[in-house]
């Protein structure tokens, strides 16, 4: 019930617009064409209308299009029933069933409401209206109406749509189901419950928190960034927000998130095959630029665990993202043999200052300036490079490249790419050569060389290239020395860590190319 | 403690499920008969509590109601059905 009613501008079935000025006299009823007593009042309606449209304005809104052409085609009733097919009116007018009749007076205020039928009432109202507007009395025999009919539900408290018409009359950006948790259920458990935690317990994404997390970013909520596999799940702002918000991320954390969904998202990326490989592959996410500072993230000592707000929240965001939205879990479309702590998160910051060369966003086209997120796929690390002894940048670079052969396997050469993280005290070492990143990645190269007759499978190790096939080669091609990587350029290097410890580290890459995962780098939209 | 809504993280294409009570074989004890405060649904639990009354002698019949049909019902309400109760039904009517 409400005590006024909102100025509103309708539709009729003629396609005019109708205008209610929200300070007059007026009669304004709600009804909706499947509803048995709605249809039982709408003689009563044609009679007042009738009777008083001459002395009083008088307005019929119906909640359906269709149900008002229905009315019209079945009463013929000298008005035109205003389309509220949107509700937006309805719900402004607090009308919780149908019939619901108010009566306004000239500050447009209710004086008088029905709700459903009940015949004494309406009759009351009626003869006295008649009377106070010196207009004939309803031309209607009220002993024929039935003397009392329940009214039905509005569509406009419809759970399905009042949350919507809720949201929209509050001018709130959130359109997301709500869920009630019973005030005797724990809503953690609950959370565990529903599945959508990735095995730690996850904050309650309330309202209230999401509207928070929204404030970290100008973009429009309802803006689709991106589809997500394997479920092709459509991703909203608002739905990153949500994940976020249960992942333990701050507002300022949303917009390297919001980029890294992006990222993730691209046909390039691939995430249904990340997810779904038996190898275990996880994104890995490096951020870069100025927004590493404005939100506190880790690039030194540990950058690569625990205990940084945003690094562990960010990686865990977007995993939660891909879990929730994407609808990858582990035993369904998740298929990884074993898993790895990555799935969880894995998130960190380039130590851009102690880096003597390009930082990785520069690298891959990005100003400096830029705020950028970069998103491998990687199926095991950081795996660390232990070198304390080298002191030359040849030296150190080798162990290196002899280190990174054992990705996967020592034969598998040309099989994949790595994330290279090098630690401040071994960037020290290479720039006591002056040793450039192209310098290093020629070094790996080189070092982890093999003639192509040592990577065929042998009784020592059946992995590598297949014998039959081997038996088949020239000596020639058999002596062509192979380096690990097909290219240089699947050798990504960025610097953190602390500055004391010479143990740099690798992740080791997924298939790479198109018909793997490409790394993809997104500017972050602050 | 006030019942606690959440926004779903999911893409929202399975309703969500929720776990219930197991349902005993037989009706034993206290039973609560809920009015929604929908029209005509006091004359629905009078029909109900009679032919209970009949039938299960030995249970004890309460009857509670909500103030509005259009709103959940108050928390002490909730409490107080679910601390003196084994069953509850709640009738929709109109």
């Amino acid at each position: 019930m409400s005590e006024v009613i909102a100025a509103f501008e309708l539709e009729n079935l003629r396609g005019e617009q109708v205008a209610f000025p929200g300070n007059g006299d007026a009669l304004v009823c709600f009804i909706k064409e499947d509803c048995p007593t709605c249809k039982e009042v709408m003689p009563v309606l044609v009679a007042m209308h009738k009777a008083l449209a001459g002395a009083i304005d008088i307005q019929i809104i119906g909640q359906t299009l269709g149900g008002n052409k229905a009315l019209d085609k079945a009463f013929a009733p000298g008005f035109s029933i205003l389309d509220d097919s949107a509700l937006k009116v309805s719900f402004a007018a607090d009308v919780e069933t149908v019939p619901t009749l108010y009566r306004t007076n000239a500050s447009g205020s209710v004086t008088d409401t029905l709700i459903g039928f009940v015949r004494a009432e309406w009759q009351d109202l009626m003869q006295r209206m008649s009377s106070e507007l010196a207009s004939p009395e309803l031309d209607l025999d009220w002993q024929k109406l039935p003397e009392w009919r329940p009214g039905c539900g509005s569509l406009s408290v419809d759970p399905s749509n009042a949350d919507r018409l809720r949201a929209e009359a509050e001018n709130s950006p959130i359109r997301a189901r709500k869920i009630i948790i019973g005030s005797q259920d724990d809503e953690f458990e609950f959370m565990f419950d529903q599945g959508f935690s990735d095995g730690l317990p996850v904050i309650p994404p309330t309202p209230e928190r999401v509207l928070r997390m929204l404030e970290g970013t100008r973009r429009d909520a309802q803006e689709i960034v991106g589809v997500m596999a394997p479920n092709l799940g459509e991703v909203s702002i608002e739905k990153i927000a949500i994940n976020a918000v249960m992942a333990g991320c701050k507002p300022q954390y949303l917009p390297v998130v919001i980029a890294a969904v992006e990222a993730i998202s691209t046909d390039d990326y691939n995430v249904h095959g990340v997810m779904a490989t038996t190898m275990g592959a996880s994104p890995v996410i490096v951020v870069n630029g100025p927004i590493r500072h404005q939100i506190g993230m880790n690039m030194g000592m540990g950058a690569l665990g625990q205990g940084n707000r945003a690094n562990a929240t960010i990686g865990r965001a977007v995993r939660l993202v891909i879990r929730n939205v994407g609808g990858a879990k582990p035993g369904e479309t998740e298929r990884s043999v074993l898993g790895n702590p990555m799935k969880f998160t894995m998130c960190f910051a380039e130590w851009e200052e102690r880096n003597p060369w390009q930082p990785l966003h520069v690298e891959r086209g990005f100003d400096a300036s830029d705020s950028v997120v970069s998103v491998f796929t990687m199926t095991s690390g950081p795996s660390l490079i232990v070198d304390q002894e080298s002191r030359s940048a040849d030296a150190l670079a080798g162990t290196i490249g002899q280190t990174l052969e054992g990705i996967y396997n020592p034969k598998a050469h040309f099989a994949t790419n790595c994330l290279l993280v090098v630690v401040p005290e071994h960037v020290d070492t290479l720039m006591r050569d002056n040793y450039s990143k192209a310098d290093l990645r020629r070094r790996i190269q080189e070092t982890s060389s093999r003639p192509t007759r040592e990577l065929v499978g042998n009784d020592v190790s059946g992995a590598g290239l297949n014998p039959a096939a081997a038996a088949g080669m020239s000596e020639e091609a058999l002596d062509r020395m192979m380096p690990k990587f097909r290219t240089e350029d699947d050798i990504h290097i960025v610097v953190a860590g602390g500055e004391a410890g010479k143990f740099s580290a690798a992740f080791h890459g997924w298939v790479t190319g198109s018909i793997g995962s490409i790394p993809v780098s997104r500017k972050i939209d602050i | 403690m006030a019942m606690l809504s959440i926004l779903d993280p999911t893409d929202e294409r399975v309703p969500v499920s929720r776990q219930i009570t197991p349902r005993p074989k037989q009706i034993t004890g206290n039973v609560a008969l809920l009015d929604i405060s929908k029209p005509r649904g006091n004359v629905l639990l009078d029909r109900l509590e009679e032919t209970l009354s009949q039938r299960l002698p030995d249970v004890n019949i309460t009857r509670y109601a909500k103030p509005t049909f259009s709103k959940p019902a108050p928390e002490e309400l909730r409490q107080q059905i679910q601390a003196n109760n084994d069953f509850v039904i709640e009738a929709l009517a109109d």
